[in-house]
């Protein structure tokens, strides 16, 4: 690793990362909860995703350890068969419905 | 090895093919096996006998495998052939090669001509097992064997709601005969750690009179089962819905008789429990005279003989009973010669009329079917004890050794014998003399049915005289000394003479006359002729109650009230409180994701908490 970026590296404190992480997990459940587009509450999912990977990959720079970032890869993975099973369903809804209002999709209801 | 194993396993292999495959077979090729695969264990049989000289002095006997090995105690499947053993094998083996025969006759036009054939063959598979047998496991297996088989043939029309009821009867029965002999060989696995017979009764001289008395009543309730001894003789009449050749081979002249060759078999066991073998000569002197007097006024002629069986059975339990086993084998003999004879002359009969069974509609049949007529007369002269037929021999010999055990029994025989003779000849001259009152024309059947026919009625006049049984069986069971009464036979003839007579003057001479005896005998003939209203009885005492129980208490109570109570109760019990939690599920995604947030919320609270306190303690 070069000189320079790891006077960066040790620069910034871990608690700015999770900080940062905290941020980004708490804007990803608010838009998981309030916004009505099924595709914009997907994207939180994905966010609070990353929010947790950017956690997993500071605390595995600050213990020298790689296990962090193998899990980081796990959830990546994760997240991409989610993404492609989800947006499948997407469409299907999509389609069968006209429609991407999450409070229009309630057939399981009772 | 004399490869015994070959002699059950070739009827084994024509039930493999004719079951598996007779569907597809034309009729001569399942005839050709059904009738090859049966006589050529005949053949075996005959080889057996020819190429061991002296049976008595080296019995074969040939292990195969161990089946059942626990400790001490193991049961080997293992056969064995002695001269009892070889006698049963040949009356097995040739009387059923001449009912395969005829039945090919018979059944020619029958529905399910392949099933008949392959259940005949399976039939001799277990009975030939069941005689062979050394030990009792092996013997039981073929006691169930030929019980499946005669179920499976009882209910042969299955489409007849009479023919499946008669079968479930005949299982159903015998299913308390043999719940006594399981008993029975349980007491002998507890008391002789062996169920081999060598072993068995090599050791049954040193046991108390009273486990012997105890395992031999329960081996007779095992052969009244088989047997149709009273009480349990109800299914015997009953499975006369079978096709006739099965009325024959099995239900008249080889497994009811299996009862008789396991008392006979388990002697050293009988000998040495005197009251077991009072109740043996009572249970059969009671059933001969009881099935006798319901055989005076039945009207379907296999009714009549199904009667008979049951009282010859009875005689031959009166031989074991008084201790002369090798009487008892030896109207088995005659018995099966004869009794066969006159199910397949019956058979012939009812062939004849068109499938008419009610003798009151047949008569005349003389002159249409006079090989019918002659050889049965044979049977008719064999059963009723004739001079010098095989039924005259056998009789004799049970009736004089009855006397030596007790006279009383003897003039009960002999009244017995006066009876059968009287039914059979009632039955004969019904049948054949007069005038033809059925429909249709009567004919004579087929040569195929025709030939064991007279083999049968050559068998019935000199089997007796020829096969001299108790003299072959004489080192197994010394012929009591003592001197031979004459004047015994004398009487039992006399009697079988009479009731000849009797028959012919009230059914040839003076057709009125039975008429009007019933009439004034009206209470006494309803009796007779309802069987003394056993039947009635049972469902009264034993059926009724019992199926009354089973659905009030089994079904209604245990079955609809406990078990489905405990099962339909998990399942409302889990609806209702699904229902609770299904006032949860409002369908709103956005809900949901709010339950799942707070949940995460609790759950980190509740970490922190712990977290802390566990900091606390770690800080004390």
């Amino acid at each position: 690793m070069p000189e320079a970026l790891q006077a960066l590296n040790n620069g910034v404190p871990i608690a700015w990362y999770l900080i940062l992480s905290a941020v980004l997990f708490a804007l990803g459940v608010a838009g998981f909860l309030f916004r009505r587009n099924i595709i914009t509450v997907f994207m939180c999912i994905e966010l609070m995703l990353n929010a947790v990977n950017l956690s997993f990959v500071a605390f595995s720079n600050q213990h020298k350890l790689v296990s962090g970032q193998i899990f980081t890869f796990f959830v990546m993975v994760v997240a991409a068969a989610e993404a492609a099973v989800g947006l499948a369903i997407i469409l299907t809804v999509f389609k069968n419905r006209q429609t991407l209002n999450i409070d229009e999709i309630n057939s399981l209801k009772n | 090895m004399r490869n015994l194993w070959l002699i059950p396993a070739l009827p084994f292999l024509g039930f493999l093919a004719n079951g598996i495959f007779g569907r597809k077979f034309p009729k001569g090729v399942v005839n050709a096996i059904a009738i090859l695969s049966v006589v050529a264990s005949f053949a075996k049989v005959l080889v057996v006998f020819l190429s061991v000289p002296d049976l008595a002095a080296t019995p074969v006997h040939e292990h195969y495998f161990t089946w059942i090995k626990s400790g001490a105690f193991s049961v080997g499947w293992d056969f064995a052939v002695d001269k009892l053993t070889m006698i049963m094998l040949m009356i097995v083996t040739g009387i059923g090669s001449l009912i395969h025969i005829y039945a090919t006759g018979y059944m020619a036009r029958e529905e399910g001509y392949y099933r008949f054939f392959a259940y005949m063959n399976l039939f001799m598979f277990f009975m030939l097992d069941l005689v062979l047998a050394a030990n009792y496991l092996i013997l039981f297996v073929g006691w169930e064997g030929v019980g499946l088989c005669s179920y499976l043939l009882i209910g042969f029309y299955f489409v007849k709601k009479s023919a499946t009821t008669a079968g479930n009867k005949a299982f159903i029965v015998n299913r308390i005969g043999d719940f006594g002999f399981s008993l029975a060989m349980f007491l002998i696995v507890v008391n002789f750690g062996t169920l081999d017979f060598t072993q068995v009764f090599s050791a049954a001289p040193g046991k108390p009179v009273g486990t012997l008395t105890a395992i031999a009543l329960l081996l007779l309730l095992g052969a009244c089962g088989k047997s149709a001894q009273i009480p349990l003789y109800v299914w015997l009449p009953d499975a006369m819905e079978g096709p006739t050749p099965v009325s024959a081979l099995i239900h008249a002249a080889t497994m009811v008789t299996a009862g008789v060759y396991m008392c006979t078999r388990s002697a050293a066991i009988f000998t040495h429990a005197p009251v077991a073998m009072e109740t043996v000569a009572i249970i059969g002197l009671a059933t001969a005279v009881f099935a006798a007097t319901i055989g005076l006024a039945q009207n379907d002629i296999k009714k009549v003989f199904a009667y008979s069986t049951v009282s010859q059975l009875g005689y031959m339990f009166l031989g074991v009973g008084v201790g002369a086993f090798s009487a008892g084998i030896w109207h088995l003999m005659t018995h099966a010669f004869f009794k066969a004879l006159l199910f397949l002359g019956a058979g012939s009969v009812i062939h004849a009329c068109h499938g008419e069974q009610d003798m009151r509609h047949m008569g005349g049949l003389k002159k249409y079917a006079p090989w019918t007529c002659l050889t049965l007369a044979c049977a008719s002269l064999a059963i009723s004890g004739f001079p010098f037929t095989s039924g005259y021999f056998s009789k004799d010999a049970i009736l004089s050794a009855a006397y030596g055990y007790a006279p009383w029994m003897y003039w009960v025989g002999v009244v017995t014998a006066g009876m059968t003779a009287f039914y059979v000849w009632r039955a004969f001259w019904m049948t054949f003399m007069g005038e033809y009152k059925g429909h249709g024309h009567p004919h004579e059947s087929p040569p195929s049915m025709l030939a064991p026919l007279v083999v049968l009625a050559v068998l019935s006049l000199g089997g007796g005289y020829f096969f001299n049984v108790p003299k072959i069986l004489d080192s197994m069971f010394p012929i009591a000394e003592g001197a031979e009464n004459m004047n015994l036979t004398y009487i039992s003839v006399v009697f079988g003479l009479i009731g000849i007579a009797l028959s012919y003057y009230m059914y040839v001479m003076n057709k009125e006359l039975p008429e009007r005896i019933a009439a004034s005998f009206g209470g006494l003939y309803n009796l007779i002729y309802n069987k003394y209203f056993v039947d009635e009885i049972y469902d009264a005492t034993v059926v009724n109650p019992m199926i009354i129980g089973s659905t009030t208490v089994l079904w209604h109570g245990v079955d609809q009230g406990v078990i489905d109570g405990i099962v339909n109760g998990v399942g409302t019990e889990s609806k209702s409180i699904g229902g609770l939690l299904k006032q949860l599920q409002s369908g709103n995604i956005r809900s949901y994701a709010t339950w799942v947030v707070l949940g995460a919320v609790a759950l980190l609270i509740v970490m922190g908490v712990t977290a802390m306190g566990f900091a606390a303690g770690v800080g004390q």
